[in-house]
């Protein structure tokens, strides 16, 4: 397209392809995290709870330059990249999506828990009163009852993940096709005063944010009545 | 321990619940209903949860047909369990329809399937479940989310039923819409079933076997019919303490719409529905409704006069509770009268006596194979 120069288009598909990778990790991870918070008794979960919850009050900037120390050649993020003959995983896609995991995890795991903390412990009491074993009451019963709470959480984890800028910029910095997301773009086309560009770029978020809240609304609602 | 045939239950559990110690100990016959009396938060629920498996009483032992399901070394959790649970609260799954409710344990189960299964048509039919398979549980009414529960228990193909209560959260008329089923099922299944209920006109309807609690204890345990007429337990001091008869129909009058019934040692004429001559019913005659004479009154508007002899009595306040037996020499059925004590002095009533028992009211209602 030539409204916008190639390596914004490159930019946009990069951005879905970590807010992609990064939701469906962090469902994968989230879950049982989620429910284990939900139904744990010992006492130390609330710790767990707030280590989880911290990226929403850190600064991005303090959450970076952790991220940045940790993936860099010295943490464990350089040793393991060693294994593969790499020097580092900062500056690198694959950590961007171990930032944005840990950046987008609170607004996955939270909707997920509270799901699983609403639903109570009646349902799978009963499933287990009818011979369903803690598997199969999970898979029929709490997590078709938890429902809107995964569709919350991925819905937020994928837009928190496009719209996240202060970590990506600590970790990632702005290597076009490989850490150069949206966000970023926009950053650049303001610095030098490419208005057009970063408004289109801009105006395109809102429209996406917007419809995809809304298409997640719609499908829920049409979800629960023929479901039902 | 030898389980005797079929699904004979031996439970104790022993262990503190919340703030107090529950203790007891029981068994239920292998068929019929087993009530588990007692007031609000005597430890009823804890002990239909520990029968379960859903709750976990540290010392405890649970026995089901010879199957061990706890002891000290053992515990068989609830999924294993081959029982059917019914909660105060239907709890339907909300995201299935009723149907699929109905099939959700019945599925894990179908391994089980032979003689003396329980057939999906067979509890559709018993509860009146067809309208509703296609419906959402939301779109229920209370009484037939109770019921579909119900249906949903039964068709895990139970060993034992457990019901916490299933009437409790239920209007009075939604109540007695669902408990001529609760008979019904009770008449055509030859499972055990544990019924808790802190509602003594259930209890009456229901229960073959009574277990009486008070605060996480076992007062007493037996036959409900010997219970409820044994001066030492708190059954006969109730309000509405009554006494349940079995009867064999004579006639039925369809001017006057009463039952004329033969019950061990004398005849008695009871409302009721239109029943075949030589069915058994029951009847049910409330302590406040019987009063006592010692000459045969001239005339009167009460319709049930029987001979009986005074076995034994009790003063409960200014009443006194006076345990009668029927016939001449007091050797039939049992009934229970309440009355002042100022008339048991005035008559000169006394334990031994021959007596006219008066019964005002007598209400007979349909039972199924209560086996005592």
């Amino acid at each position: 397209m030539s409204f916008l120069p190639p390596d914004t288009w490159t930019a946009v598909r990069l951005t879905v392809e970590l807010a992609a990778i990064t939701t469906f990790i962090l469902l994968i991870v989230g879950t049982p995290l989620a429910w284990w918070l939900a139904r744990t008794n010992v006492w130390w979960k609330e710790g767990v709870a707030t280590v989880v919850a911290l990226p929403i009050v850190l600064p991005p900037t303090v959450l970076g330059f952790y991220l940045l120390v940790a993936l860099g050649p010295q943490g464990p993020g350089g040793q393991l990249a060693s294994l593969w003959g790499a020097r580092t995983m900062a500056f690198t896609f694959e950590g961007l999506v171990i930032g944005s995991v840990i950046y987008s995890m609170p607004f996955v795991v939270q909707p997920i828990r509270n799901a699983f903390e609403a639903m109570g412990e009646r349902p799978l009491e009963v499933a287990a009163t009818l011979r369903a074993s803690p598997l199969r009451a999970f898979w029929t019963v709490a997590v078709p009852l938890a429902r809107p709470g995964f569709l919350t959480g991925a819905v937020l984890g994928f837009a928190h993940t496009v719209g996240e800028f202060g970590v990506v910029l600590m970790i990632g910095g702005n290597i076009p096709g490989q850490t150069k997301v949206l966000s970023v773009a926009i950053y650049d086309y303001v610095e030098t005063s490419q208005w057009r560009e970063a408004s289109i770029l801009a105006g395109g978020m809102v429209i996406f944010a917007f419809t995809v809240i809304l298409a997640m609304t719609l499908i829920e609602k049409r979800v629960a009545r023929v479901g039902a | 321990m030898s389980a005797g045939g079929g699904n004979e239950i031996h439970a104790s559990f022993r262990g503190a619940v919340g703030r107090f110690d529950l203790d007891v100990a029981f068994q239920a016959p292998s068929s019929g209903v087993t009530a588990l009396f007692g007031p609000s938060g005597c430890g009823k629920t804890t002990v239909l949860r520990c029968l379960a498996g859903l709750h976990r009483m540290a010392q405890g032992t649970c026995i089901v047909g010879g199957e061990v399901w706890q002891d000290e070394s053992r515990f068989t959790p609830a999924h294993k369990r081959p029982i059917g649970y019914v909660f105060q609260e239907a709890s339907l799954f909300q995201h299935l329809s009723v149907r699929r409710n109905l099939l959700y344990g019945a599925r894990a189960s179908a391994t089980r399937e032979g003689a003396g299964a329980i057939a999906f048509g067979e509890v559709v039919d018993l509860l009146g479940l067809a309208a509703l398979l296609d419906r959402a549980p939301e779109k229920l009414s209370g009484g037939e989310r109770q019921r579909v529960a119900i249906g949903r228990a039964l068709l895990s193909q139970p060993r034992v039923l457990l019901m916490d209560e299933p009437l409790s959260a239920l209007d009075r008329n939604t109540k007695d819409e669902i408990l001529p089923f609760l008979e019904r099922l009770h008449a055509t299944l030859s499972l055990p079933v544990i019924y808790i209920s802190h509602d003594l006109g259930e209890v009456e309807r229901l229960a073959d076997t009574l277990v009486l609690m008070e605060q996480g204890r076992v007062i007493a345990s037996g036959r409900f019919v010997d219970l409820q007429r044994d001066l030492s337990l708190p059954l006969i001091a109730a309000r509405d303490a009554s006494a349940r008869l079995e009867a064999v129909v004579r006639a039925y009058d369809p001017a006057y719409g009463l039952l004329s019934l033969d019950v061990d040692g004398g005849r008695m004429i009871a409302h009721g529905k239109a029943a075949a001559a030589g069915s058994r019913q029951f009847l049910r005659v409330r302590a406040t409704d019987v009063s006592l004479t010692r000459q045969a009154p001239q005339a009167t508007s009460i319709l049930n006069i029987l001979a009986a002899r005074i076995l034994a009595s009790q003063a409960h306040g200014h009443d006194m509770n006076v345990v009668l037996g029927l016939g001449p020499e007091g050797e039939g059925a049992r009934i229970v009268a309440r009355i002042t004590r100022k008339s048991w002095d005035d008559l000169g009533l006394s334990d031994g006596l021959g007596v006219l028992a008066q019964v005002k009211s007598v209400s007979a209602f349909a039972f199924g194979q209560a086996n005592p």
